[in-house]
């Protein structure tokens, strides 16, 4: 009896219906009818995003680039942090010079990653008409856990870098499409019990925003 | 916390488990409520875009033109995630997939392995072959958790505990997790679920997980979930298992653009579901060190081969055709026998078991057409459900050759069905044509136990003069207007 793969891909290629030509060509015509760009302007498109992260509960505050630090600081004391982990390549420049305890994830075990207040990031790209903010392994927005384990998650998210669909964001994407990817769309949440939706189950239960104007 | 498993083979015949259903009250209820939360969300929120229909044909083309080139997508994700440094295993069927993910368990020892929800995995039963190698599987899905603790059986693909309420899910929680004094909003079993789990996600070296999507160009995974314990599971460990049909490979990471806009919507009726992972192979310093993936074909080859039932592997598990289907929702899922219900599971299920276990599934259907219209990927559900119930006759009356005239009107029919733009008038057709079938003696005779149970369940022998999608609407309308 032939191996498992040989098996499979043996009775695929017997059943499957006939391509047309090879396949990159084919997959060129596959038709993409749908919205790809939008015609908002950048003001319009940077208060889509702002409008979908309060829906999920995010606060955003705007600020200019030379403010990040002070912006950071003050969301920080309104949730009552002082302890938070940080990415290594984090711009220095972002994080206030006292009051908050910075520790760089160099390899953190997750028990420690456990115990601090949250933690502070950039992001790749966000997505106004979805209020998605998407994350890769990169510096300053660090390995998968440091976004993950921590209960509160304040992201730096840069006005350059706010696109309105997903289509511009996976087009833009594509430059890293084999790092790990994270895409969150609020902080997390379910609605397994009667469809309800309730924020926090394991991942970040709380979410800040920074929109720099840049 | 070993329980039964859904399973055709076994299961009894849709008509008399729907008359069990039926009678439970408390299951209608519970059904009837979540689906109607789902789908005025997934209204609201298809109806925001004005691309809908492109982005649903879209999707179709993508998965048609994906099949026409499975074998290569499959060796190019085989291949890239391979290079990622990713194990990649093949299994022809449930058995061989249970046998190659307990023994990579086995290789790392482990007694206990964190799972992500995965339809894949309750369609093997994998969680009894695991306990059966004597390791635990600890499920993480809250809905999952709700019906591993309360040795229950999902019920829709996407909510798969919507049968329970708050109320039964609060008295297992407390039972289980021997918790006193336990609220019972959604919030406190939601925080209760927290606290249980938290632990074991720091500290269970091994998990198992399905897949939404291969990536062929990349050799990525990509997983979209809500509550961040799909995250937890392929981001802690040090051994992270993947299991996926061989339906769930995509062409290019570009791809998903369509499924990340039409899946959510569909499904939760959210914009985004909050989480969406995408991983390729092992990353130095970033997620498991061991990563395995498990491609099956678990009989979807045998689906392949069928030219009209082939658009089922289109499926992207979004639920939006049980949530909409008038029969899942008198029924809920557990009538069907398997773990894939509604729509999707009349379909698929018969498929997937050859059409030996669940014949009486593709009759349970109106046929009214609600499902198709909500497909994200335009799988023409009515039009596949035709076609097996002629499969279905052809066997049961085999000896008597293709002319009889139950099959050959059936063919009409599925013909028919193929055409979107023609649907209306079909079921116009299907008035007509249904008649001379049903009124004619002997009917009931050709398919013992089966049309006449069915019909016995649904208290409805012929299409009415009005068609059910008709009574639906105008139903729904009325619902609105005195809301
Ligand atoms: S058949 Fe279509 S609507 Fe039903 S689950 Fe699959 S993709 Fe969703």
């Amino acid at each position: 009896m032939a191996d498992a793969r040989s098996a499979i891909l043996e009775k695929i290629r017997a059943v499957k219906p006939a391509g047309f030509g090879d396949k990159a060509t084919a997959w060129h015509q596959i038709s993409r009818g749908f919205l790809a760009g939008s015609a908002l302007s950048r003001e319009e498109i940077l208060h889509l995003l702002e409008d979908r992260l309060l829906d999920y509960d995010a606060a955003v505050e705007r600020c200019a680039p030379g403010e990040i630090a002070g912006v950071v600081k003050a969301l920080l004391d309104k949730r009552g942090k002082s302890r938070m982990a940080i990415p290594e390549g984090t711009d220095p420049t972002w994080l206030p010079a006292e009051g908050v305890d910075f520790v760089v994830d160099h390899d953190l075990p997750y028990g420690e990653l456990d115990r601090v207040d949250g933690v502070l990031t950039g992001c790749t790209v966000a997505i106004a008409d979805t209020g998605s903010i998407v994350v890769r392994n990169t510096a300053g927005q660090g390995r998968r856990a440091i976004t993950l384990v921590p209960d509160y998650h304040l992201c730096v998210v840069f006005a350059s870098s706010v696109v309105k669909t997903v289509p511009e964001a996976m087009r833009l994407l594509q430059a890293w499409n084999t790092a790990p990817i994270t895409f969150f769309s609020g902080p997390s949440a379910t609605a397994d019990i009667e469809m309800t939706r309730i924020k926090g189950v394991h991942g970040p239960r709380f979410l800040d925003v920074v929109l720099v104007l840049d | 916390m070993s329980r039964i498993p859904l399973d055709p083979a076994t299961s009894p015949a849709f008509p008399k488990a729907a008359k069990k259903s039926l009678g439970d009250q408390q299951l209608r209820r519970n059904v009837r409520h979540a689906t109607d939360v789902i789908q005025a969300k997934r209204k609201r929120m298809v109806e925001e875009r004005d691309d809908w229909q492109e982005l649903r044909e879209s999707g179709s083309q993508i998965r048609q033109h994906t099949l026409r080139y499975l074998d290569q997508y499959l060796e190019e994700f085989e291949r890239n995630c391979t290079k990622a440094g990713g194990h990649v295993h093949w299994a022809r069927d449930g058995k061989e997939a249970c046998e190659i993910v307990t023994r990579l368990a086995r290789e790392v020892s482990a007694k206990e392995v964190i799972k992500i929800k995965t339809m894949t995995s309750e369609e093997i039963h994998l969680n009894n072959a695991l306990e059966a190698a004597g390791i635990m599987a600890v499920e993480t899905d809250l809905a999952e958790l709700i019906i591993q603790l309360g040795e229950d059986q999902p019920s829709h693909i996407v909510v798969p505990a919507l049968h329970k309420n708050r109320h039964q899910v609060r008295e297992i929680f407390k039972q289980k997790m021997g918790l006193k004094d336990l609220g019972d909003t959604p919030a406190d079993l939601a925080e209760a679920a927290r606290s249980y789990l938290r632990h074991k996600f720091l500290t269970v070296p091994t998990a198992v997980s399905g897949a939404n999507y291969l990536i062929a160009e990349t050799g990525s995974v990509c997983i979209v979930e809500s509550e961040g314990n799909g995250r937890m599971c392929l981001t802690l460990p040090e051994t992270l298992i993947t299991i996926a049909g061989i339906d769930k490979v995509i062409p290019r990471f570009q791809d998903l653009e369509v499924f990340l806009q039409t899946l959510p919507r569909s499904a939760t009726g959210e914009r985004m579901n909050p989480y969406n992972s995408i991983w390729t192979g092992v990353h130095e310093g970033d997620g498991p060190k061991n990563f395995h993936v498990v491609i099956m074909d678990n009989a979807r080859t045998e689906i392949l081969a069928d030219e009209e039932g082939r658009q089922t592997l289109h499926c992207i598990r979004c639920g939006a055709c049980q949530n909409a289907c008038p029969v899942y929702r008198q029924t809920g899922g557990h009538a069907y026998g398997s773990v894939y219900a509604g729509p999707i599971g009349a379909i698929l299920t018969p498929q997937l078991q050859e059409l030996h276990h669940a014949e009486s599934l593709p009759y349970a259907s109106s046929l009214c057409g609600a499902c198709y219209e909500v497909c994200p990927v335009k799988i023409n559900i009515p039009e596949v459900l035709i076609h097996l119930r002629h499969k279905v006759v052809e066997k049961q009356t085999k000896g008597l050759g293709k002319l009889n005239p139950e099959a050959v009107a059936m063919r009409v029919m599925a013909n028919i069905f193929r055409s979107e733009a023609r649907f209306r008038a079909a079921q116009k057709f299907g008035r007509t044509a249904e008649k001379p079938l049903v009124n004619r003696d002997g009917w009931i005779g050709w398919l013992p136990g089966m049309l006449g149970g069915w019909t016995q369940a649904r208290d409805l022998q012929a299409m009415p003069d009005e068609t059910f999608r008709e009574w639906w609407e105008k139903r729904d309308k009325k619902e609105v207007r005195n809301g």
